[in-house]
């Protein structure tokens, strides 16, 4: 038998303190189990090719006759690299970021219900609040890590293939390449913000269920049905509120006057949904029956 | 305030009227009032499914009873949680670790999340748990390599990380061995004698019996009878069998009647009676003095387990 006091009672009167940075180890903790874990780093890796084998397509077809046309951006690409990172951003905005984004927001809670790990951190004890409000961080991190992934491998691919220059805007001016890489970091930027409410929509399905999948799915399918919505003209006057519908805004930043208005319009849409699932989230989380 | 509703302070946990009714209707867990002293080792008895773990899961904050209040260390759950857990070890309907993470990155996971933990001494902390619980060697395994018995002694690894006044342990022995189940009674014994509060559940009387210094019977969702083993054990009679040949066993039923004793019926060669208050002694030197061949004698003292048996009415087929 080991001579440590393990396990030991003390008698105490007073609840142990709070040793400083308590928070700081709670977020580093969900950090290292997000970005830590094998399967969400190969969800990143996937979503670094995209870009890839993107601007190899382009790479090998740009002197053929089906060179042009594709998605937008995709054809100013062999012209400057940098425009890969806005190709690939659109090309994963539709359903890979946000599969990915379902997949680690839906595991949030409902996966370490399904483990067992949640009734255990509620024991330790963690406070449900503080809980789910380091749960929404750890997948925004992650959301954020994903553009990344897209935005530096398109960068890096694009370079390599076609180079870095100045860049030419909607209109037909020419900015300079160090305000082409400010414009196209504006654009990751708006691109990571803009996951935001399907973040808290994650979270909210993950505290639902016990079944990691499911919430994935759920939130997967809610972003799917607003781009559907999306595109109906008899749904014209809910169109603005609609998730999905701000996202390829981002075409703004290449405007020579750039309409920040627009951009705090997608951005405030954004921040509704969040305020609202966030809210719904909590008030399911904090109220649920942990028997599982 | 009425004086009900003062929580003595030996107590370590208390519940009043705690009740649980699921939505679906069933009462899970009805009007138990549960006392387990500070320094007890309580031996929570009961079928699967007679409501033992809706009922630690309401003492831990973890499920809001429907009617009734629990207190955990003197303050009132779940409002008190944060305060109290941290002086709680806890192994709740089996264990729940990281599969992909090793038993280690698993408890220092716990001990990162812990704000009054310090990280300092957690290499120390977490190598002496997992010291206590044998799994030094398996440590670094991933979880899910881990077989049944040692994720169960990976729990009690996690409730052992820090020193608790109170160790709350539902099933901890399922999945283990019978050498597993004598180290985990050994583990309470010890723990116990360093004045920790254990509050055990189990389905197996037998596991927690020789440790229990108080128990309490669960059966379809109330609390039958709970205090220390002896005096529940006294509440029920004790009966004597005595054995004897083909001959005698019509007079040695008259002899045992005439003793005092109740209830005499033979099977057989073997009498058996209600002793009373006759002392055990009296009924050889009867027997002997009458000349009546006496085979055996036998002086069966109501064991828990039968008191246990007949309060739960035994069976598999509790499952509501």
């Amino acid at each position: 038998m080991s001579p440590v006091e393990v396990g030991t009672a003390t008698e105490r009167t007073t609840p142990p303190a709070r040793v400083r940075g308590a928070f700081g180890r709670l977020l580093a903790s969900e950090l290292r189990l997000v970005l830590g874990r094998r399967r969400n780093v190969v969800l990143l890796v996937g979503l670094a090719l995209v870009p890839m084998l993107l601007g190899t397509v382009l790479l090998v077809t740009r002197d053929t006759a089906v060179g042009a046309g594709g998605p937008p951006f995709l054809d100013r690409v062999t012209g400057n690299g940098l425009f890969l990172v806005l190709a690939a951003l659109v090309a994963c905005l539709p359903l890979l970021l946000p599969l990915v984004v379902g997949v680690v927001a839906g595991d949030a809670v409902a996966g370490e219900a399904q483990a067992g790990t949640l009734r255990y951190l509620l024991l330790v004890p963690v406070p449900r609040t503080r809980l789910l409000a380091v749960k929404a961080l750890g997948v925004l991190v992650f959301a954020a890590c994903a553009v990344a992934a897209v935005a530096l491998s398109g960068l890096v691919t694009g370079a390599a293939y076609f180079g870095v220059g100045e860049v030419t805007l909607l209109s037909g001016d020419t900015v300079s390449t160090a305000e082409g890489l400010a414009r196209t970091a504006g654009i990751v930027a708006y691109v990571g913000l803009s996951l935001t409410g399907l973040v808290a929509v994650g979270l909210f399905f993950s505290t639902l269920t016990e079944v990691p999948v499911a919430a994935t799915a759920a939130t997967v399918v809610v972003a799917i049905v607003s781009g559907v919505l999306d595109a109906l003209p008899q749904l014209s006057a809910v169109h603005g509120a609609l998730l999905t519908h701000h996202w390829l805004d981002v075409g703004e930043l290449l405007r020579t006057q750039v309409d920040v208005g627009v951009l705090g319009e997608g951005l405030a849409v954004q921040a509704a949904w969040a305020a609202v699932f966030g809210a719904l989230a909590w008030s399911r989380f904090t109220a649920a029956d942990v028997s599982c | 305030m009425t004086t009900d509703d003062v929580v003595p302070a030996d107590l370590a946990v208390r519940t009043r009227g705690l009740t649980k009714r699921f939505r679906s209707g069933q009462v899970a867990v009805d009007a138990v009032d549960l006392e387990v002293p500070r320094g007890a080792v309580y031996g929570f008895l009961g079928p699967n499914g007679s409501g033992k773990t809706t009922t630690l899961r309401m003492v831990l904050g973890l499920v809001a009873p429907t009617s009734g209040t629990a207190t955990l260390l003197g303050e009132p759950m779940p409002a008190a949680g944060t305060r109290v857990l941290s002086r709680v070890g806890a192994l709740v309907e089996g264990p729940g670790f990281h599969p992909y993470l090793s038993g280690r990155a698993n408890l220092d996971r716990l001990d990162a999340v812990d704000a009054t933990a310090d990280p300092r001494t957690r290499d120390r902390r977490a190598g002496a748990a997992l010291d206590r619980v044998g799994l030094t060697a398996a440590a670094r395994k991933p979880f899910r390599q881990y077989s049944l018995g040692m994720k169960q002694r990976l729990g009690l690894a996690a409730a052992l990380l820090r020193p608790r006044e109170l160790l709350v342990l539902d099933e901890p022995t399922n999945g283990l061995d019978p050498q597993g189940t004598r180290e985990v009674r050994h583990l309470l014994r010890e723990l116990a004698d360093a004045g920790t509060t254990v509050l055990v559940s189990s389905h197996l009387l037998g596991e927690v019996e020789q440790v229990c210094t108080h128990v309490g019977v669960m059966s379809r969702g109330r609390l039958l009878v709970q205090g220390p083993p002896q005096q529940l054990a006294a509440d029920a009679e004790t009966t004597v069998v005595v054995s004897t040949t083909r001959a005698c066993v019509d007079d040695a039923a008259r002899l045992l009647a005439d003793l005092g004793l109740l209830d005499v019926r033979a099977e057989g060669t073997v009498l058996s009676a209600r002793l009373g208050m006759v002392a055990p002694e009296k009924i050889s030197a009867a027997m002997v003095g009458a000349a009546l061949d006496l085979v055996g004698l036998e002086v069966r003292r109501p064991s828990l387990e039968s008191l246990f048996v007949e309060l739960t009415g035994e069976g598999f087929d509790v499952a509501r």
